[in-house]
């Protein structure tokens, strides 16, 4: 009894300083955001009693600054936008018909998950300035439709394949197209696993810092995470106003965790576990 | 309607569906994975295809300059895999045991150990280096205050502490990964084998080192593979706190920063080197690709069924 006891002290321990260790650089970027300058070298932890919302209003009024979250919100939410219909079409072909070629398309699209996109980054960079896409959004969303359909259309295809077959037949006796039975029987029943693949297609876009960097070289059109850098050299000596930055980048993320958790965690682990 | 004409209308469905997804992936992620290789075998000006060049591009990555480079970037790949492997996977498999074990709070716990994951590197790295800051840091003022002043250290800035420090900013933010793929791991254990070990009097170190371990297997072979290939694709936090030169003095330069070197030109000189960059892109995918695929040959084959 001592024994299970102690146990289960030492794991609650365990989870309790991971825990500390995790919330405590968190609190420190929220909190630090809503921090005059001035007081940060006598107590970088004091809490922000009153809130001061001035560093939130200097980084918006920098202009810029909205202007590359806006971007980061373009390039995203295009890239889901082309993803989730085209790893739904291609998803319920591969998962619910059998025919000549399945699994030649099937192998074609586990290659497209193991190849390294930095690696081809240079043929891609000759590639969009021949097809006039470097510099420009669309550009980018295509390579990065192109990076998260392989996973995307495997996801998908599997939770097609999930479903039972007489769902189908049933739907094409009372005379239901192939794209009614789509639309009607089935989209509602893999919505979860749309969830899962536009977490898990989105966060890696929002995040990515390489592509835009190559790609993307107007100061107007760049992303979140490219424009941070900016940033960060800017306002290196105000540190209030960094962590606003930084918290803005940051918080739209944070707050659909919190609020979708699971979904994030099955979303993000589905590549790993499956493939 | 007729099973002829329900085939019929399945091909153009599978047409209609399939070929715009397939040809996006094709003319942005096969042509290039396909010409990258090309490109290595070429001289180049800038991003203009000139001559022929056989294996000229690979002996000149083994030469001076750009041999020194590539040891030292290498090394630290290296290194970084060895750290970055042995520090989140012990950590990892501690954090998914002891949520494992906890039933109370578990879903708050789980909810804040993946937190991290979501978090781009590029915040990360920012709030690490104001962390960390060697004056007005709290890292360095928390040292001070518990009384150890000489530990206080320009953690990122002397070129001793450099490297383990990023890999430390790296296991912060990706140590949920592994936790929580070992604990879908651990969820997926059939309990009645260890009931029968109980039982059967076993202890529960007996347990989690003959039952519980070589179930993880399958975890313990996907994380590993990511962790490789993660290692040795090593850019974003090396780049965000040490530029694409991996200051200080090249202590944080990996293989993939002196790629992008290569590739586009430096801060200091704008000049690149398509072909001797391109080498360099196939070493790098060669030690991915043969490490990935020789890794899992091996680490399947001790993989048990339940």
């Amino acid at each position: 009894m001592i024994k299970v006891l102690a146990s289960r002290t030492f794991f609650k321990g365990v989870l309790t300083f991971n825990a500390i260790l995790v919330i405590l650089p968190v609190f420190f970027l929220l909190n630090s955001s809503l921090r005059e300058d001035s007081s940060f070298a006598s107590n970088p932890f004091a809490f922000a009693k009153t809130p001061h919302w001035a560093n939130f209003q200097t980084v918006w009024s920098d202009g810029a600054f909205a202007i590359y979250l806006k971007n980061s919100l373009i390039i995203t939410g295009g890239a889901l936008l082309l993803t989730l219909p085209l790893a739904l079409g291609a998803g319920f072909v591969l998962g619910r018909y059998s025919f000549r070629g399945n699994g030649v398309i099937y192998g074609f699209i586990l290659t497209g998950m193991l190849v390294p996109a930095k690696l081809a980054i240079l043929p891609l960079f000759i590639q969009l300035k021949w097809m006039n896409l470097l510099d420009s959004h669309f550009g980018l969303i295509l390579v990065y439709t192109s990076g998260a359909l392989p996973a995307a259309i495997f996801i998908m295809s599997g939770f097609f394949k999930s479903l039972p077959s007489d769902l189908d037949n049933a739907a094409r006796i009372d005379g239901a197209s192939e794209f009614q039975l789509i639309r009607k029987v089935l989209i509602p029943l893999v919505k979860p696993g749309l969830a899962i693949v536009g977490i898990y297609s989105a966060i890696p876009i929002w995040n990515d810092f390489f592509l835009p960097l190559v790609f993307l070289q107007s100061p107007e059109k760049k992303t979140i995470m490219q424009g941070l850098t900016v940033f960060f050299g800017q306002y290196a000596s105000q540190w209030g106003v960094l962590f606003a930055g930084l918290t803005l980048a940051a918080l739209p993320l944070i707050v659909l965790y919190l609020i979708l958790s699971e979904q994030f965690i099955k979303g993000l682990t589905a590549g790993a576990v499956k493939g | 309607m007729s099973v002829g004409g329900l085939k019929r209308q399945q091909r153009k469905v599978i047409w209609i569906l399939l070929t715009p997804g397939l040809l996006t992936i094709f003319a942005f992620t096969t042509i290039p994975a396909l010409t990258t290789l090309s490109y290595a075998f070429y001289n180049w000006t800038g991003f203009e295809k000139l001559g022929f060049a056989g294996l000229e591009n690979f002996t000149k990555l083994m030469q001076y300059p750009f041999k020194d480079q590539l040891l030292n970037a290498l090394r630290h790949n290296v290194l970084v895999f060895v750290g970055i492997y042995f520090l989140q996977t012990t950590l990892g498999l501690l954090i998914a045991y002891s949520l494992w074990r906890t039933v109370r709070g578990q879903r708050f716990f789980r909810t804040v150990t993946f937190l991290p994951v979501i978090f781009s590197l590029v915040v990360v790295g920012y709030i690490w280096q104001v962390l960390l800051d060697p004056y007005y840091g709290p890292i360095n003022q928390i040292i001070g205050n518990l009384g150890f002043e000489s530990l206080a250290k320009p953690w990122l800035g002397s070129t001793a502490t450099a490297l383990p420090t990023l890999v430390f900013i790296n296991l912060w933010r990706w140590v949920g990964f592994p936790a929580i793929i070992f604990l879908s791991g651990l969820n997926s254990i059939n309990q009645e084998f260890i009931e029968a070990a109980r039982i059967d009097g076993a202890r529960e170190g007996q347990i989690l080192r003959k039952i519980i371990f070589p179930l993880l297997a399958p975890s313990m072979t996907i994380i590993t593979i990511l962790t490789f290939i993660g290692a040795f694709e090593w850019f974003d936090l090396p780049f965000v706190l040490g530029g694409s030169n991996g200051n200080p003095a090249g202590a944080t330069d990996t293989l993939a920063l002196m790629f992008y070197r290569l590739s586009f030109g430096t801060v200091d000189s704008g000049a690149n080197n398509v072909g001797v960059g391109s080498a360099l892109g196939v070493f790098i995918f060669l030690i991915v690709g043969l490490g990935a695929y020789f890794g899992s040959n091996i680490m399947r084959k001790r993989e048990v069924e339940q």
